[in-house]
């Protein structure tokens, strides 16, 4: 199996490369891609530096270009496929089926990966797309359970990537509008969830801490109480007088334990989320996983060393980490 | 004039209560009607032969009748309730995700899109038209500067491809693998005790102010106001909508079919849109705001 490294810069890329990524995968910087975040991504001179240095290293790199572009940003968005095209990338991650048709007719022999963001959770919505546009690769939605994910790759016409670790989106990704609702931006339209621009920290009189995202109060934290990022479907809100993390707790997904079943399904390659990382960050994700997916490599006795996840449990959303959908349960 | 369409009933409601509304619906001025379970697999009150025979029914009572598809298809199972509805002849289908989609080309039968399929640009219904599609919906979170400008690209390429707008209703913001009226209850998803069946019309989620956010229904998540583009029907009739639609609640549903009915006459009431249920009205997205927000007309 790959690893798919993020690469929000270029440190962030070459410590993914350094580290052991067999793949990773990088935006332009702007809306055309789903991690837009100031001071992030890439221009295209910089674009270059980062394939000629994964290249050197014998790292491929996919470009992400998996928003949903408007008739009125419909020519940025093709633009957007012809950098990624003439930079020389190893492929492109796509959602938009317009856009997909694009960068089939018009660039036959670049690769092209359905992004998560395209939603395609069965192997009838794969066979559309590959019939349609020719995929070679499928990202999974988080939102299946891996005895889905077995179905689906039984029958699956193309290659599949399935999240490994990083923050965990629990709706089906591609069809979320909830921050849209609340904020204006989208990952659909915007490339941005819960967008930063948005976002306000309050001090409460009792010394506690509340953060609001374009005024609505997502959560509300005691003094002293660790307090997190206001992803919207992450905060405490009231329903029918309960409160608590009513859709999900801020927790971030870890499938090492799965190594194994994935590879068994014929999984082509897991995905670390996180183009906002710090190059440390991604570091040291990218370290455990090659030790990971190498220790798999090298017989039938793979099992988890406690290090990694102690590791990973360390770099995650508030030390916590959860199977998610994979695990039956967690529904 | 513009047509009104009603929506697949987007909550989980007992089987004489499907019945019931229907068999009013029969007799409202709508011209469209969604029939099928859109949100939830476990969802089994009617089985794909009572939506056949309701289809039916509704026909005969002069209603052009669209069968809606599965959201989130996860399984084998889910696939199989699909195809009952793809490999049919007598009725459209609304194509809520990309597998049902594969399947009605596969059976060379003409569908139209759900608000939850991402058309984004003219491209993308330039390459749904070739595949079969005969209308679509806006999906919720575009606005009325996107609409009008598909609609022109649409018209200047010759392609007569319908456009529908959920213009009235919660609306449909996402959809988990998770369920959260169970995760409400402390029971596991496979173990629900069906009871989504006690909230008719969800269950609202505020922030901890008592601001309506959302609202839970299984395993989607709702706006927490109302949509309402009541006071934008004629704004869509210039811009050459073809088909508003209105989305089923569990109670005062008559009236709100006959409010929208006036109003696509040419009856402007002067009075503002009706408050049913607990909600405050919302229209942002129409505006490309937020889509929470409330501009007034």
């Amino acid at each position: 199996m790959e690893l798919v490294c993020p690469a929000g810069s270029l440190p962030a890329l070459k410590a993914a490369v350094d580290n052991g990524a067999d793949a990773v995968y990088l935006g332009f910087r702007d809306s055309t891609n789903a991690r837009q975040f100031a001071g992030l991504n890439f221009n295209d001179k910089r674009a270059a530096e980062g394939i000629a240095y994964a290249r050197a290293k014998g790292t491929r790199v996919f470009c992400a270009i998996n928003t949903y572009p408007q008739p009125q940003g419909w020519h940025q968005w093709t633009v957007a496929v012809d950098r990624a095209a003439s930079l020389g990338v190893d492929a492109v991650i796509l959602a938009d089926m317009g856009l997909l048709d694009y960068a089939a007719n018009r660039y036959p022999h670049l690769p092209r990966h359905l992004s998560v963001q395209g939603s395609a959770t069965s192997y009838e919505a794969l066979q559309f797309y590959k019939d349609t546009f020719d995929i070679r690769r499928a990202v999974l939605p988080r939102v299946l359970s891996l005895d889905q994910v077995r179905g689906v790759a039984k029958h699956s016409p193309v290659e599949l990537e399935v999240f490994a670790f990083g923050s965990l989106c629990i709706m089906a990704e591609g069809r979320c509008y909830l921050s849209s609702y609340i904020t204006d931006e989208s990952p659909n339209s915007r490339g941005a969830c819960s967008p930063a621009k948005a976002v306000r920290w309050e001090e409460t009189a009792d010394g506690g801490l509340e953060s609001r995202l374009n005024d609505v109060l997502i959560d509300r934290y005691a003094r002293g109480e660790a307090a997190g990022y206001p992803t919207l479907c992450k905060g405490r809100f009231d329903v029918e007088g309960d409160v608590y993390h009513a859709i999900e707790e801020p927790v971030s997904l870890n499938t090492l334990d799965l190594l194994p079943e994935l590879k068994t399904l014929g999984i082509s390659a897991v995905k670390i989320e996180g183009r906002q990382r710090s190059p440390a960050y991604i570091a040291e994700v990218a370290r455990t996983w090659r030790q990971a997916l190498d220790r798999l490599d090298s017989g039938p006795d793979f099992d988890v060393a406690p290090v990694w996840q102690e590791t990973l449990a360390g770099l995650s959303e508030g030390g916590l980490t959860t199977l998610g959908a994979y695990h039956r349960k967690w529904k | 004039m513009m047509k009104l369409s009603l929506g697949p009933i987007l909550w989980f409601w007992s089987k004489q209560a499907v019945f019931d509304f229907y068999a009013r619906a029969a007799e409202w001025p709508v011209d469209t009607i969604y029939l099928g379970e859109v949100v939830c697999s476990r969802r089994r009150e009617l089985k794909p032969d009572d939506w056949l025979g309701l289809a039916r029914d509704l026909k005969a009572c002069g209603k052009h009748v669209v069968l809606s598809t599965l959201t989130l298809i996860e399984s084998e199972a889910d696939l199989r309730r699909l195809r009952r509805f793809c490999e049919q002849d007598e009725f459209l289908v609304e194509a809520n995700d990309q597998s049902a989609v594969q399947v009605a080309v596969r059976n060379n039968l003409p569908f139209i899109t759900g608000p939850s399929m991402n058309i984004y640009n003219t491209a993308t219904l330039r390459i749904l038209a070739r595949q079969g599609l005969r209308g679509w919906n806006l999906p919720v979170e575009l606005g009325r500067e996107t609409l009008a400008q598909l609609i022109r690209e649409l018209r200047q390429e010759g392609l007569d491809l319908p456009a529908e707008v959920f213009s009235w209703g919660f609306l449909p913001l996402a959809w988990s693998s998770r369920c959260f009226t169970a995760r409400h209850y402390n029971l596991p998803k496979d173990n629900c005790e069906f009871r989504c069946l006690e909230h008719p019309d969800g269950m609202a989620l505020r922030s901890r102010e008592s601001q309506e956010l959302f609202r839970i229904n299984g395993i989607s998540t709702l706006s927490g106001n109302r949509y309402d583009l009541m006071r934008q029907l004629p704004e869509m009739a210039q811009m050459g909508v073809d088909t508003v639609r209105l989305s089923p609640e569990y109670q005062g549903m008559d009236e709100v079919v006959r409010r929208f009915d006036r109003v696509r006459r040419g009856e402007m009431p002067e009075t503002d849109p009706l408050q049913l249920a607990e909600a405050p009205p919302c229209n942002g997205y129409w505006y490309g705001r937020p889509g929470m927000d409330q501009v007034s007309g």
